[in-house]
């Protein structure tokens, strides 16, 4: 009986813990508290499985406590050590309890992962989008949104409560795509295309991260996931794939710094030298996935992107005067 | 080149000069020294103190790493180790930990204990595991010599191609990664030869298999799994350096090759990697938990069969680390059930620990703490496997801090802790000293708490998002009070280690010896006398069950029952031979990373003239006579 209650006690010890630690994390990247479907399958079995070996651990931390502490050597007493070789009744008991308990675990295992394999989508206008990781940033091409075709960078925008299919590729080295909040990640493995579903729940903001060391800047490879309601991810479409027109003369004499010095490589199928699509860059949240959008970062980042992003491939813009420069930043932060 | 030629004309020169003059009473004074006596022994209680104490000595700079890592991780958006340098760390830490210092500590323990707990004088092939030694040493200073000259491997311990191939990672590192562990494997491999030939045929009379010592049955089982896991290596690595070192394409998506592979090749050795590092921490760990319950090992024939079912299922999983790879779930299904599989085996160990205490009497002396220490902690690793092994699951937990969090419950709860352990243990056995048992109960307590708290709240990091392997994460993400966290558990592992340092320089010091039997062992090596001397067994033992030792002392005999007569005992001679055979490879090694073929060549061509010269070399050994053993045990009578 003491046994039992002492069980108990660990277990609600425990159940507590995970409970207080689980509210701990930023809700943007935390996977115990899921906004996905995806997510939401994970952190059941996630859970289970917890369950599950929680009770194996009570049970030998029982049987552990019970003996050091009955058998220990206690001063003075001498005891008559029987010397046993074993018993055959416990050792098929503890033989055939955790293969039954590994079989509870194993059916809803293999369930799960072959229904997040289906990753192929059933109707024709299902939203697809093509994933590509580069060193160190991520390109984001949508390939059927609202009948357009076009491309990001570093953000990525789905609408809520849908499934988007993502076919993600890669073209250097490996990466891995994962968004915490949401769902489990996949390798961007180079030469091999792989496929996944993802989806939120509710509109809102999550944290992406390459999770495969992929280099220097591997730990600033963020990205982010805004998810939008309906109406709002069909304006937000509808944005992108409107080309920016310069307006002011800073604009347009930005724009031809730009295609004078950027353009080859932010332009560039090649990729060893590829940088990110900017034709919107002035709707972004963030520079290079990890500054806020403003101007003194941007300065930052375009006078030494190494700095910001170590192993960073971008050249240093530093060799343009103080007016050139302006114009190139004014131009891309209105390019909306 | 020049640079080479020019220390090499130094060093002689200066070796003239301090000696007055190279001439041959130097060379006979040089062979009269301990150093030249350490440097071509062949005894294999000296060739495992010197895998054990390298073993250590890489241990520390792996630690120091470690350390060095932390600290950049302890707040945000640190910049101590940034980029480049941090990746390089926990390259270097990874490698470090797995081929420098856990698998020579535990060669250094099997090559110390093995062949006395079975009865032998030596293992099967003398010269053979001094080569092991030697070669697998230069790998290791080969390897850490990247720090020096042209910047460390940077590429993970995995190396995974395509970061690790020329156009992502342009520097040297990987290249000392391939040659160093190509070196150090064939090392591995060669022990594990030897180990097997030696448990097989070398076992003195009546020790049948089933009546072995755990630990010897886990040695046998870690060495037929390197027997099968290293060439993988070796593939994979020579494919690797074909690739870097000669241009070839092999891992190269864009030219047609597959970048996967390499994940495969390296897994297969990988996974079982695993085993070779745990089997034998199981064996210490049931040796001492026995030793220390006054009680023989409880159900040791269903121990002995989880442990070759462990070592086999260990071949069967290595897709486990590969579920994000995208290989389908049909085949993450199959390794999903193999990998839950090990889960039993497992289970049955634990248990059997457990019930080898129950009933039993528990003297908490710092061996035994260091593996009542152990049992809740790899339990907790082992938990984490199995929840690692569900592969939607997988999908959250793969490359983030939860990985790092279950591996290290398993290699530093699992392997290390076994090995602080069988250090407490077998000192005296090694060295003649007892470890002061105050220092090690600090060293334990310290150790333990600072290991908890620096990896049990890694578990939650992985789950709060945060990536493996990243030298930073950003303020306002959850992650500060964690990180923090461990990077102060780091401080209690640390003055662990210190305090274990100075209970060893305490020993070393101490004019006390131990005695022969310090704990009241069951096993044959508490038989001789501590230190043990050179031949082990004057006489080799009869044995007449298992806990071959305790059952002589129940039966009220003191030693134990001579198999044969008291006769000259034939010993092998040492030899140079491995250590120069050794250091050419290394030379080799050190061309083929600066792409320097005539420095490659001359490697070679010293290792193939020391191969000529051992082929040709007429060595008899030689015999110590009974009367020189009861002299010696004679004059220890007196001393005592």
């Amino acid at each position: 009986m003491v046994s039992r209650q002492r069980l108990w006690r660990v277990l609600s010890v425990f159940a507590l813990m995970a409970l207080l630690l689980a509210g701990c994390g930023d809700p943007r990247l935390n996977a115990l508290t899921p906004k996905g479907t995806a997510g939401d399958m994970q952190l059941d079995l996630i859970t289970l499985s917890i369950l599950i070996m929680l009770g194996v651990f009570a049970v030998v931390i029982t049987i552990f406590v019970y003996v050091l502490i009955r058998y220990r050597k206690k001063k003075g007493v001498t005891r008559e050590v029987k010397q046993v070789h074993g018993s055959t009744l416990l050792e098929i008991v503890w033989t055939v309890i955790p293969i039954i308990l590994l079989a509870i675990l194993a059916v809803p295992t293999v369930q799960t992962t072959f229904k997040l394999a289906a990753a192929q989508p059933k109707t024709e206008d299902a939203l697809k989008i093509k994933v590509t990781g580069y060193q160190y940033w991520w390109e984001f091409e949508y390939l059927n949104a609202n009948g357009k075709r076009f491309k990001t960078a570093q953000e990525l925008h789905i609408p809520a409560g849908e499934k988007v299919y993502l076919e993600i590729h890669g073209k250097d080295v490996l990466h891995s795509f994962w968004v915490p909040a949401l769902a489990g990640k996949i390798d961007v493995v180079p030469g091999r295309v792989n496929t996944m579903w993802i989806d939120a729940k509710q509109p809102g903001k999550y944290q992406g991260k390459c999770a495969e060391l992929c280099g220097a800047g591997h730990a600033l490879m963020d990205f982010k996931v805004y998810a939008h309601s309906k109406g709002d991810f069909d304006n937000w479409v509808a944005q992108q794939t409107t080309p920016y027109k310069p307006q002011t003369v800073a604009e347009k004499e930005g724009e031809k710094i730009f295609k004078q010095n950027c353009i080859s490589c932010h332009a560039n199928p090649n990729p060893k030298i590829k940088g990110p699509d900017l034709s919107k860059f002035g709707t972004r949240e963030t520079i290079a996935g990890i500054l806020s959008h403003n101007e003194t970062n941007l300065k930052k980042w375009l006078e030494d992107p190494e700095s910001v992003k170590p192993g960073a491939r971008m050249p240093k813009i530093n060799y343009l005067n103080d007016q050139e420069m302006k114009n190139l930043m004014e131009y891309l932060m209105k390019s909306k | 080149m020049g640079t080479l030629l020019i220390l090499l004309v130094l060093t002689l020169f200066l070796a003239a000069i301090l000696t007055g003059g190279y001439n041959k009473e130097f060379l006979l004074r040089a062979r009269q020294t301990k150093v030249w006596d350490w440097l071509t022994t062949v005894d294999h209680k000296k060739i495992g103190i010197m895998y054990f104490l390298s073993g250590f000595f890489f241990l520390l700079i792996g630690g120091l790493e470690a350390i060095f890592m932390r600290l950049q991780l302890a707040v945000p958006n640190n910049d101590l180790f940034t980029g480049d340098i941090f990746n390089q760390l926990l390259t270097m830490h990874g490698t470090t930990m797995i081929f420098l210092a856990a698998m020579p500590m535990i060669f250094g323990l099997i090559n110390v204990i093995m062949p006395l707990q079975i009865g032998a004088r030596d293992v099967a092939f003398p010269f053979l595991n001094s080569l092991g030694f030697w070669l697998f040493f230069w790998g290791g200073i080969l390897l850490n010599l990247s720090w020096f000259f042209g910047g460390a491997p940077n590429a993970g311990w995995t190396s995974y191609t395509s970061l690790a191939l020329n156009s992502y990672s342009p520097g040297l590192g990987v290249d000392y990664y391939v040659l160093g562990l190509q070196i150090t494997g064939i090392g591995s491999l060669m022990s594990g030869i030897n180990f097997i030939a030696t448990i097989i045929n070398m076992r003195t009379p009546g020790m049948t298999f089933l009546r072995m010592p755990m630990f010897t049955w886990t040695s046998f089982v870690t060495s037929a799994l390197l027997v099968f896991a290293m060439p993988p290596l070796t593939v994979a690595l020579l494919l690797l350096m074909f690739d870097r070192v000669f241009g070839a394409a092999i891992f190269d998506h864009a030219m047609g090759g597959s970048s996967v592979i390499w994940q495969h090749l390296f897994w297969i050795f990988g996974h079982p990697e695993v085993y070779i590092v745990i089997l034998p921490a199981f064996g210490i760990m049931s040796e001492i938990i026995s030793t220390f319950s006054k009680k023989r090992l409880f159900g040791y024939t269903s121990m002995v069969f989880a442990t070759v079912l462990i070592g086999f299922l260990g071949f069967m999983v290595w897709v486990h680390h590969m579920f994000t790879v995208g290989l389908g779930p049909m085949s993450n299904s199959i390794f999903a059930v193999a990998t839950m599989a090990i889960a039993v085996p497992t289970g049955i160990k634990v248990f059997n620990w457990l019930f080898t205490m129950w009933g039993g009497e528990i003297h908490f002396k710092t061996p035994m703490l260091w593996a009542v220490g152990f049992v809740p902690t790899f339990v907790i690793g082992g938990m984490t496997g199995v929840m690692l092994s569900v592969p939607p699951a997988d999908y959250q937990y793969q490359d983030s801090y939860f990985v790092v969090a279950h591996f290290h419950y398993v290699l530093v709860g699992g392997t290390a802790f076994a090995l602080f352990a069988g250090a407490y243990y077998w000192w005296p056995k090694m060295f003649g000293k007892m470890l002061s048992e105050k220092l090690g109960k600090w060293h334990f307590w310290l150790f333990f708490i600072g290991f908890h708290m620096t990896f049990f709240p890694q578990h939650f990091l992985g789950l709060f998002g945060m990536p493996r392997r990243v030298f930073t994460y950003q303020a306002n993400h959850g992650l500060e009070l964690l990180n923090l966290i461990s990077s102060i558990g780091v401080i209690g592992m640390t003055l662990g280690t210190i305090f274990f340092m100075v209970a060893v320089v305490q020993a070393a010091r101490s004019k006390e010896l131990a005695p022969a039997d310090p704990w009241d062992g069951r096993t044959l090596e508490w038989s001789i006398p501590s230190p043990v001397p050179e031949y082990n067994f004057a006489q080799l033992p009869l044995v007449r069950g298992a806990d071959a030792f305790w059952l002589e002392k129940q039966a009220g005999n003191k030693e134990m029952t001579p198999a044969e007569p008291l006769g000259s005992i034939h010993m092998p001679s040492g030899s140079y031979i491995p250590m120069l055979m050794s250091l050419g490879l290394f030379v080799a090694g050190y061309g083929f990373v600066v792409k320097s073929w005539i420095i490659g060549a001359i490697g070679i061509a010293f290792t193939f003239i020391m191969m000529y010269i051992r082929s040709f070399e007429q060595d008899f050994g030689y015999h110590i006579e009974p009367e020189e053993i009861n002299g010696s045990a004679k004059a220890k009578e007196v001393k005592a």
